[in-house]
Order: C-alpha cells, then structure tokens, then sequence
C-alpha cells in the first residue's frame, strides 16, 4: 500500500493505490485457481495481468468484479477492506467491466446498449417511467448526454441507431466498452478487449483506452494476450500462472523476469 | 469588371458578405452540424461572433496580412468560420485534403510557406509535428478537438476554443485593428488558395481572388434560382474548389445554410435528417447510391418488386416530363403542404377509384363482347388506369408512382427535397443518370475546373442530357482551338499558380483565354458542349486511329460490378485494360449465387467473376464499335487487378482520378503480360497503409483475351 502519487514518463499522474487485494485464494471444489495473490492497483494507472492459458487471470478479475468470493484473502477498496458483495453492489461502487465473450443485449440498439450502462444513475421509478413527465423525462436528457459524449468518444456514431446484433465483432467489443464507460467507472476492468481482432482494430482500441486513461482519468485494469499492446500501454504488469503470481512490476521488469520467460517458452514442470 | 463590382453592392470580400448576413439575416440559420446526436444550430448572427473572436484571436496570435493559413480537417463549421476568419484578417486560407499523407502535406505548407496551420485532432497534429522541422516558416497550430493532445508541448499549439477566448478579452484593443485590416479587402484581393488534385505531377496552388469566387457565386446563383432558404450538406472534401463555391461562396452569397455531418461514416443518415434542397455529387456517390438501391431491391418481397419495376420502368418515360420540380421553391410553407397532402389523398383515392371503376368496366365488357374485350385489356397497362389516354393518364400514374415508390425512395436516399443536383468530375453513366431523373431529381451536368472557379458550363432546367455538359455559365466565353482544346474566359479565371509563372504562362494567355487541356466540340443542334477526353490522354493508335481511353473507359464503368478501368493503348496496335471491381454490388452477387470468398483479392481472381467481367468487356467492345472514329480502342485482352487503385498508393488522385502514368509504371509487368500473350502473370504489389506502413501483396492474376468486333469488315459494311 502506497500513499504518494508519481508521474510518469509520459507525463500522467500515478495517485496512490486505490484497491489491494492481499493473500488471495480462490478454489472450485478441489481445484486452485488463484493461489494466495496479492498485488495492488493505484490510481489512474493502467495496470495488465497477462499470463497463459487458464492462468487464473478472468478468475481474478471476477474476484475484483465481485462475481466470485474468494475463500482467503481480502480486497481492499478505497481504504477499507470490502466485505463480500453482490456483483451489482460492486457495480455501485463504481467498479465497471467488459466480458471476455460479448455480453451485449444483441435486438437493442447501440444506443439502448449504451444507455443502460447509465441505469445505476436513474432513479425514476415505473409510474414516473410509464407516464414519462418531470423526473424520469428530466433524467432520461442528462443520461442521454452523457451517452452522446461517450458515443461520439468511441466514433460510434455511425451505428447509433444500429441493432447489436448486426454489428460484427470489433465494433460490438467497442459498444460494450462504451456501456462499461457510460457508468462512469473509477476502475475499468477489460476482459480481453483485443481478442480476436485485426491489427487495425487493435490499434483503434489501444488508443480508445489510452485516450480513456488520459480523457476520464479512469483506472484501468486488463487481461491481454497480445504481449506488444500489453508492453505498450500498461504502467504496470502482473504476471500469473497456474494460479500463482510470478512476476510484478513495470513491462521492463517484467519482460526480463525469468519465470516470466519460461513460462510464456514454457518448460517442463515437475 | 467595375461595373460588376457594383453590381454587387460593394460587397467585395466574403467577410463583407458575412457583416451583410449577420445584418440581414441575423436569426437565420447559418450553420449546422450534428454533434452528440444534435443538430448543433448558429444563426448567422452567432456565426459572425465566433468568427469576430476567432479572427481578433488569430491577430493576437500574430497572424499577419498575406501569411497562409493552412486549414486541415472535415466539413466543420468551426473550418469554415477558419476560412473566413483568415480572409478578415487579410490572410490567405489554404485547405489541405485531410487524409493526405504527411509527405503530401510537407509540399503543400512548404511550397507556400504556410506560418499557421488550423486542424482537426491529434491525428493531423501529429502529421504536422512529423514534418515540422522541414518547414522553416511554419510557427503556429491550432486545433479544435483536444483529446488526446492535453500532453503535448504548447508552445506552439494552441485550442480552437482558447483562440478565441483571448479574441474576446482582446476585443477592445484589437478591433480597431480587425476591422482597418477588413477594409482593406477589395476585389483583387487574394480570396483562397486551393491546390489541384495533381492528376499529373505536383499539385499546384490555384489563387483565386474575390472577385472570381464572388462573380463566379452570384452568376451561378441566378443561373439556377438559388434562394436564402436552400439546405446543403456539406460533405466533399474542404481542399476541393466545389466545396469552397457551394459552402462558403454560394451559401454567403445567398445566405443558405450549410449543414455537417456527424462523421463521414454518417453522411447518409444525416443526408436523409436534412433533406438537402441543392445537392452536389461526383458520379461515384449517385453510382454506390443506385446500386444499393438494386441489392435492397434484389432482397425485397415480391410485390415490392413488381411495384418497383413496374413503376420504374414507366418513369423512364413520363418522369422528365411529369416529375421535376419547379424551379425555386425551397420549403414547403403551410399551404403547400395541405396542397401537397390533398394531392397525395387524390392520388390514391383516384387510384382506387380507377381499380374499382375499371374492375365493374371490365366485367361488363367482358359480359357484352367477350374475347374482343380481353383483347382490349391485355393490351394496355394490366389493371391500372385503362380508362384514361395519353397525357391525362400518364400524369395521373406518374402521380400514383410518386405516391408508392418515387416518393418513398427519394426520401430513404435523402433527395426528398432536392430542386438543383449538380453532379460534375467524371462522366456519369446514362442509365444512372437517367434513374435518378426519372425519379423527379432534377440531377445536372457541369463542367468546371478549380482554375475557373468551378463554372465553365453547366445545363440548364430542362435540356439535360447524359452525354453533354451543357452550355457555358453567365459571363463565360469558350472558343475550340484546332486541335479540339477547349479555352474558356471568364470573370472566375482564376489570378495565378502561385510562385509558379512558368506553369501560369502556359495556361493562361495574355488575353485572359485559359486551356482546360480538354478536348471536346459544341453540339450544332443544341449549342451543348461535349467532352470527349483529356486532350493529353487522347493519342494515337499504331495506325493512326484515335486513342480515347475515358471514353472506353466510362462506359465500362457503367457497370455497377466495376469500378474502375485503365485503358492502355497509347502508340500501339492494339488496346487492353485493367478492370478493378466494385466490392459491394460483386460481393452481393456472390453471395447470391453461393460463391464463398475470403477477401477481396479472391473474388477477383474468381473464375465466375471474368467470365462476367469478359461479357461486360465484349460488350462494350461491340458499343465501342458503332463509332467507326473509336472502334480502334476495343479491348483485345484484360486483366481484374487484385488491388483496389488506392489514393495512399498514389495510383489516384485525392478525389479519385486515376493517375494513368503512374498506373501504368507500377503496374509495368501486368501491362507486358497483357501485351505479350501470356495468359497468367504473378506479380507483387506494394501497398501503403493508412497510418503510413508499407506492406505488400502477391498474386497470380489470370490474363483474358475478349472477343472483337472486326473493324474492317464493319467499315465495308457500312
């Protein structure tokens, strides 16, 4: 746990550590998929956990989103260690997410997927909803803006109006991204959010999140395969494999780090 | 020329004209852009004041009379005021093709030692910092959207928005200055510098003073009825003469307002939201437009279809005389509009009560006379209307089909409103032209040249053709020189080739007559103009025969499946081509007939693909024929390239012009190939990307012979 702030190369301001996870265990039955892990996320940063296949890397994330309780450990949040909690009463601490496999609600529109990224901040009940004057009008106009901002952020405008389900699969990773910002998160967490797609579109997205970093101050924590982007953009990198952390620290540090190595060369575990 | 000056009230600058509006129009609407699923409105008043600041702000900044201020971006309000802005402090605007390649640009601000530059994003920023150090003369930027660029060292670099904050604090002590400097302005005085697109060599920077951009407006204003109530959507590149006439000299000149799309990706929705009443296209615009229409249509229901066929295939005839609209009227008022929506009510009321009156005819003819009155009825339209002759039936079933289908489809394609389109650049396709026509789009020819200021001639309401340009605008003289060059002056000749005399010279004479470098003839009957082709292009065959390859190539390109086409020829016995297919209308007929692709290189070497494209080329082939002058430029063999011809590639020009030279250097091997017999060639191509890398690709392309029509035997026929 770190209370100063630093700045970076590039010259953004790292605050300090913002949410700690300390000696993390998860198990499915017999099975370990996170093994007393503890590493922390500061402000502003963009921070990586990379790692091969079946690593545990979506596991910690959930772990973070709340989806999964572990069975030691303890997360702390904004100074305070977090009690375990619903994955939607995550979500009002300000904690948003994408998923490794779109999870878009593919008949409605961009917009309507975008829009209900912004449903935490609605309060108008049904009444007020169904007769549509005053409060639930008034809120739908000031979520509708915020929306428009991100929309035009993403240049997405094109396929506002356009149904999830005809979209193809870059852009529907960037309308899901749009309906994680929409609920203006203090962390991100992206689930793969370059997965299967062109160098183009990869670019794209490096800079969507860079600019995001930079635009929103959003923190932002990934899973990346794709080692070039992960060096390129994160500030700093945890390293997991089978389970267990085996590395920490800026991509310098990590991509010297021997375990590192051989665990992306791989060799024989005994 | 001083007698037009007049003419136009003392109104000699387009910052004059802006003071004009913001007085005469001042709650008008003068710009609009749709911005976070808005359509964001200023009124000319508002356009004045952001203008005011913007220039106050650039004089702050140091801006002095006679630098260049280079603008890069899309059709943006805040580009526009730029411009304006610019010529209020007595300085050169010059727009920059936005996606232009960072070498591009370095010509460009180096060859008229631009000091500032206004842009868009980080995008262009960054294209500028890259070449900078190249430039001697550059100082300062300005950009409009700041993301991303919060991190970048300042110095030289300053928010669109915070220029024109310190404007407005500097207000009282520099508008004095402001408006000395604004008076200064006269007619001679430099209104915009525009580079050519460069079809051959470096582009040149065209300098076009007041007096042609404000002549040339006011000419062709009255030519076409223009009014303050026009809509147009601005959306062809801002470096573009056109868009410079139709979005800042026009619309200042009428006091029109001018609408931005969202993004370039949302031209068509935003098309569609504004309904623009004067609209203006290249070819190619009207030519994807048409064939998304058809693919739509392929995949509609049946009696969709049928209506659609039916009622089109009867607008060929009866729309240029039932359907265009009248001249000059822009919005429909209250009246119009119950006038419109009872006639609407009439239409099908009368269509039903026709089906009904004709249905009780019928069966009682059927009754009285039998197999004469099935005669009768088969004879003519099937149920509709058989009552009525001639005229009086055409009117009402073009009014029907106005109803049904026109109607409908002009509003989905956004030319519900449209009184004038222009389309002008390339030859566009009759059958093209003609559809959009029969629609009640009152869709026109123009042929102008950033060198005049667009206008040289243009067809006026009622006498347009597919195959001419029509006949020369207010105030321009044409004379044909002997070798078929058409020469034009007038009042928007343009003032020079910047820093270029030598080129100035050998355009332009010492009486004011300019060479287009196009050859072409006037029509006797008509007194039309019509283009045959680049003078320089057209050349000679081995034996002597004429050399036209737009011509051929044209008229391969009115298929929807191709896109482009480079004929080669020049000097030899025989022609051959280069075809590059369209992927939209190709891709759809594919999937169609169950042909499975994985990228566009694939389906253009696909078997199925040539045969078709070969039946285009033969057919072709025999139209080329019919003309005993051309029929030497028949295509003997040719080849689907495996590349789309590419801007960034530099194979076209920004606006889309094949740079036949280069084509043909780069492409040596294949020309070779088609030339020496063989009947497949493997070839790699280099490919530039849009961020600048190069990368290339390999194919092996199949070389086809197509079949000819005999030229002699067709000669001693005849």
């Amino acid at each position: 746990m770190s209370n100063d702030s630093y700045v970076t190369d590039d010259g953004r301001t790292i605050g300090p550590t913002v949410m700690e996870m300390k000696n993390i265990t998860l198990r499915f039955g017999g099975v370990k998929a996170i093994t007393d892990i503890s590493f922390d996320i500061r402000e502003g940063e963009i921070r990586a956990i990379i790692g091969p296949n079946g690593a545990g890397k979506s596991s910690m994330l959930n772990v973070i989103s709340g989806f999964y309780v572990p069975q030691e450990g303890e997360v702390w949040y904004k100074g305070a260690k977090r009690p375990p909690m619903k994955p939607y009463e995550v979500a009002q601490q300000g904690i948003a997410r994408t998923f490794q496999n779109i999870a878009l609600f593919e008949g409605m529109t961009v917009l309507d997927n975008v829009m209900t990224g912004r449903l935490r901040q609605m309060k108008a009940n049904m009444f007020e909803q169904a007769i549509w004057k005053g409060k639930a009008e008034r809120e739908e106009v000031e979520n509708r803006e915020v929306v428009e901002k991100i929309i035009d952020f993403l240049e997405i405008q094109a396929i506002r109006k356009t149904p999830v389900g005809r979209l193809p699969y870059g852009l529907k990773k960037r309308v899901e991204l749009a309906r994680a910002l929409a609920a203006e998160p203090s962390i991100l967490l992206l689930d793969e959010p370059m997965a299967g797609m062109n160098v183009e579109e990869k670019e794209d997205m490096s800079r969507f999140i860079l600019d995001m970093n930079d635009e929103f101050g959003t923190t932002i924590a990934l899973i990346e395969h794709d080692m070039g982007v992960v060096m390129d953009l994160s500030d700093r990198v945890v390293v997991m494999d089978y389970g267990k952390k085996i590395g920490d620290g800026t991509p310098d540090e990590v991509r010297n780090n021997q375990d590192v190595i051989d665990a992306y060369l791989g060799v024989a575990h005994d | 020329m001083a007698q037009s000056s007049q003419a136009t009230g003392g109104l000699t600058s387009i910052p004059a004209l802006l003071q004009r509006n913001a007085a005469q129009f001042a709650d008008k609407d003068a710009y609009r852009e749709k911005e976070f699923g808005i359509w964001q409105t200023w009124t000319w008043a508002m356009t004045e004041k952001e203008i005011e600041a913007l220039a106050l702000g650039l004089i702050n900044l140091g801006v002095k009379e006679g630098d260049f201020v280079a603008i890069i971006g899309r059709n943006r309000p805040y580009f526009y005021w730029s411009m304006v802005a610019a010529q209020s402090v007595g300085a050169v605007p010059v727009p920059v093709y936005q996606d232009s390649a960072a070498e591009e640009m370095e010509y460009i601000l180096g060859h008229c030692g631009a000091k500032y530059a206004i842009v868009e994003d980080q995008e262009q920023v960054d294209k500028i910092i890259e070449i900078q150090e190249k430039l001697h003369t550059f100082e300062h930027m300005v950009y409009i959207d700041p993301r991303g660029l919060r991190k970048y060292d300042h110095r030289q670099l300053h928010e669109f928005s915070h220029i024109q904050a310190q404007g407005r604090a500097a207000h009282d002590e520099l508008i004095g200055e402001l408006k000395s400097r604004r008076e200064k302005l006269d007619y001679d005085s430099t209104c915009v510098m525009l580079y050519t697109s460069g079809t051959t060599g470096k582009p040149k920077g065209v300098v076009l003073s007041n007096r042609n951009v404000i002549e040339s407006s006011k000419n062709s204003a009255e030519f076409d009825a223009l009014t303050g109530d026009e809509e147009i959507l601005s959306y062809l590149p801002m470096a573009w003469v056109g868009d410079f006439i139709f979005s800042v000299g026009q619309a200042y000149w009428c006091g029109f307002c001018v609408n931005c799309p969202e993004s370039a990706d949302t031209m068509m929705t935003d098309l569609r939201e504004i309904g623009p009443t004067y609209y203006f296209a290249p070819p190619r615009i009207f030519e994807t437009s048409l064939t998304n229409v058809m693919i739509r249509m392929e995949d509609s229901g049946d009696l969709k279809y049928a209506l659609f066929h039916h009622f089109m295939d009867f607008a060929k005839t009866a729309g240029e005389k039932y359907g265009m609209p009248k001249r000059s009227l822009a919005k429909p008022d209250m009246k119009r509009r119950i006038k419109n929506g009872w006639r609407y009510a009439m239409g099908l009321g009368f269509a039903m009560e026709t089906i009904v009156e004709n249905g009780i005819r019928m069966a009682f003819t059927k009754l009285r006379h039998g197999s004469k009155a099935r005669e009768h009825f088969k004879a003519k339209d099937p149920i509709l209307l058989n009552l009525y002759r001639g005229n009086l039936r055409d009117y009402f079933k073009y009014r029907m089909g106005n109803v049904l289908v026109y109607g409908p489809l002009k509003d989905t394609l956004g030319f519900g409103r449209v009184r004038v389109g222009y389309t002008a650049g390339e030859a566009i396709g009759p059958e093209i032209f003609e559809f959009y026509r029969s629609l009640g789009i009152n869709l026109k020819q123009l042929y102008g040249q950033t060198e005049a200021t667009v206008f040289i001639t243009a067809q006026p309401d009622g006498e347009v053709r597919a195959d001419t340009v029509g006949v020369p605008s207010p105030d321009v003289e044409i004379k044909i020189d002997d070798n078929g060059e058409i020469h034009y002056r007038s009042p928007g000749t343009f003032v020079e080739y910047y820093n270029n005399p030598e080129s100035t010279a050998s355009t332009k004479d010492a009486e004011g007559w300019v060479a287009t470098g196009d050859a072409g003839f006037f029509e006797e009957k008509s007194g039309h103009l019509r283009i045959i082709d680049r003078a320089k292009d057209v050349g000679k065959m081995a034996d002597g025969s004429m050399f036209a390859p737009k011509y051929v190539e044209n008229k391969l390109k009115f298929y929807p499946d191709i896109l482009e086409a480079v004929l080669f020829g020049n000097g030899k016995d025989r022609c051959v081509a280069f075809i590059n297919i369209d992927l939209t209308a190709v891709g759809n007929w594919a999937e169609r007939n169950n042909i499975a692709y994985a990228s566009y290189q694939e389906l253009a070497g696909h078997p199925k693909v040539l045969d078709s494209i070969q039946e285009h080329v033969e057919a072709v082939n025999r139209s080329v024929a019919d003309d005993p002058m051309l029929a030497g430029c028949q295509i003997h063999r040719f080849l689907v390239l495996h590349k789309e011809l590419d801007a960034d590639d530099g194979e076209m020009t920004r606006t889309r012009k094949v740079r036949r030279v280069i084509v043909a250097d780069k492409f040596k091997d294949l020309v070779d190939g088609l030339y020496d017999g063989s009947t497949s060639v493997s070839t790699t191509t280099e490919v530039t990307y849009e961020d600048g890398r190069k990368g290339s690709i390999s194919a092996t392309l199949e070389l086809r012979d197509a079949q000819v029509v005999p030229v002699a035997s067709k000669m001693a026929a005849e």
